[in-house]
């Protein structure tokens, strides 16, 4: 067992070794790793963002469900009144028309009534005349009862 | 210096061949003149064997590597590279590209070297020995060469960031006016210079320690049979004897390697993490 230049030699090939795991094997395994590391911690980050984006849009989205829920119960509300007054729009409307149209029949009728009262009176007074005629033609001057003829006929 | 290898004639035969290493001399079978550039092959080949391995085993997963669903590889690779990254975060406060890679490396390649000492103490060897290789020590960390390398390289990169972040001066200090103050200078420099050089020693000689010793149990274990074996040359190698041997190792052995997963993964994380507390201690001003 003695020292000697195979010591010299170890020295030299332990350089080259560790030169050589320097230069082309440390960076190349730690930069992966490092990469690696890297792209996990984002994927956490992001799954993290995501879960936190995830609630915020559930709450949004009740928020507008609730608003949308108020807008319906709104609008149905305002339909019913509305429906409500038409109703009532319509109903007054009918009776007025319904009462118009009484009104004129009723006073339609009056009007022929009142012409049929004429006519009748007319004729009354003509069937008296001629029968007034036919009984006093002999003993009566026409012209000389004519006014007292008229007036009775005008009492009728 | 044997100059054929006939298998083991003793039990202690054995041993110190299985403790030699395939320096040049063994291998060429000659007497260099300085024995300073007796290469220790065998070490050497592990130990880069095992560093290719590492590296492009490493780079693979490296290359495509994606920061989508990582595959089975990648995820283990990166099981391993967030394990050093969480000790040097733990233990280093300053920001160096170099501290973390270098534990890495540190921790892989030790592992590595160390696991070696979990293959069967004789399959390399044999397998050497068919193709005409007479030594073979499979466990790079159990030559001292390795560890030091190791730590040596450590050590200088200690300095290294001692005088880069303190300036020549701060270190110079350092070195020199702790802990007692400047009317202890030779003093605090022994002291000083006591401390710093345990630091490498202590890292080189706790793992090559450790697994001399694992390899030396793993050896010893492998006698039981050898012995055995030995022993009855010439008679039935099948006697009782031999088979109560047989037994004997195979738990033996079960149990050591069993618990020497836990050394050499142990004794890898013990480099690792005093090279982090050393570098981050030269980082530090007192």
């Amino acid at each position: 067992m003695s020292i000697n230049v195979t010591l010299f030699a170890q020295m030299l090939v332990f350089g080259l070794l560790v030169w050589f795991t320097m230069s082309f094997v440390w960076p190349l395994i730690r930069g992966a790793m490092e990469e690696r590391e890297q792209t996990i911690a984002d994927g956490l980050a992001a799954a993290e963002k995501g879960q936190k984006d995830l609630e915020q849009a559930g709450v949004e989205a009740g928020k507008i469900v609730e608003e949308a829920r108020d807008q319906a119960r709104d609008i149905l509300g305002k339909a019913n009144s509305r429906a409500n007054e038409i109703v009532d729009t319509a109903r007054s409307e009918g009776e007025a028309e319904k009462r118009k149209r009484l009104d004129s029949a009723q006073s339609e009728l009056e009007v022929e009534i009142n012409r049929a009262r004429d006519e009748l009176r007319q004729q009354v007074a003509v069937l008296a005349v001629a029968g007034a005629e036919k009984v006093l033609s002999r003993e009566i001057d026409e012209a000389a009862h004519r006014d007292l003829l008229d007036q009775l006929a005008a009492d009728l | 210096m044997e100059d054929t290898h006939e298998g083991p004639a003793s039990a202690t035969d054995y041993i110190v061949h299985h403790l030699t290493n395939l320096d040049t001399e063994h291998a060429l079978h000659t007497e260099l003149a300085n024995p300073f550039w007796n290469l220790h092959w065998d070490s050497i080949f592990y130990s880069v064997i095992l560093g290719i391995i590492f590296v492009g085993s490493f780079f693979a997963a490296a290359r495509k590597a994606t920061a989508g669903l990582p595959g089975g590889w990648q995820n283990f690779v990166e099981l391993i590279v967030e394990f050093v990254d969480t000790q040097v975060k733990d233990s280093f406060h300053g920001s160096s590209k170099l501290i973390a890679p270098l534990a890495l490396t540190i921790f892989c390649w030790i592992f590595l070297m160390n696991f070696m000492d979990l293959v069967p103490v004789d399959l390399l060897p044999a397998l050497g020995l068919m193709v005409g290789i007479e030594y073979m020590k499979v466990v790079p960390t159990t030559d001292l060469n390795i560890t030091f390398g190791m730590s040596i390289t450590v050590f200088l990169l200690m300095i290294f960031y001692s005088i880069k972040i303190k300036g020549a001066s701060g270190f110079a200090k350092e070195l020199l006016l702790h802990p007692f103050g400047k009317w202890m200078i030779p003093f605090n420099f022994l002291l000083k210079l006591v401390e710093e050089f345990a630091k490498p020693v202590s890292l080189a000689l706790r793992l090559f320690g450790n697994l001399y010793a694992g390899e030396l149990i793993f050896i010893l274990i492998a006698l039981f049979t050898l012995s055995a074996g030995v022993n009855s040359l010439g008679e039935n190698l099948s006697s009782v004897g031999t088979i109560t041997a047989f037994i004997i190792q195979v738990i033996l052995g079960l149990a050591w390697a069993i618990f020497h997963i836990l050394i050499i993964t142990l004794q890898a994380f013990i480099f690792m993490m005093l090279t982090i507390v050393y570098l981050s201690m030269a980082h530090e001003e007192h």
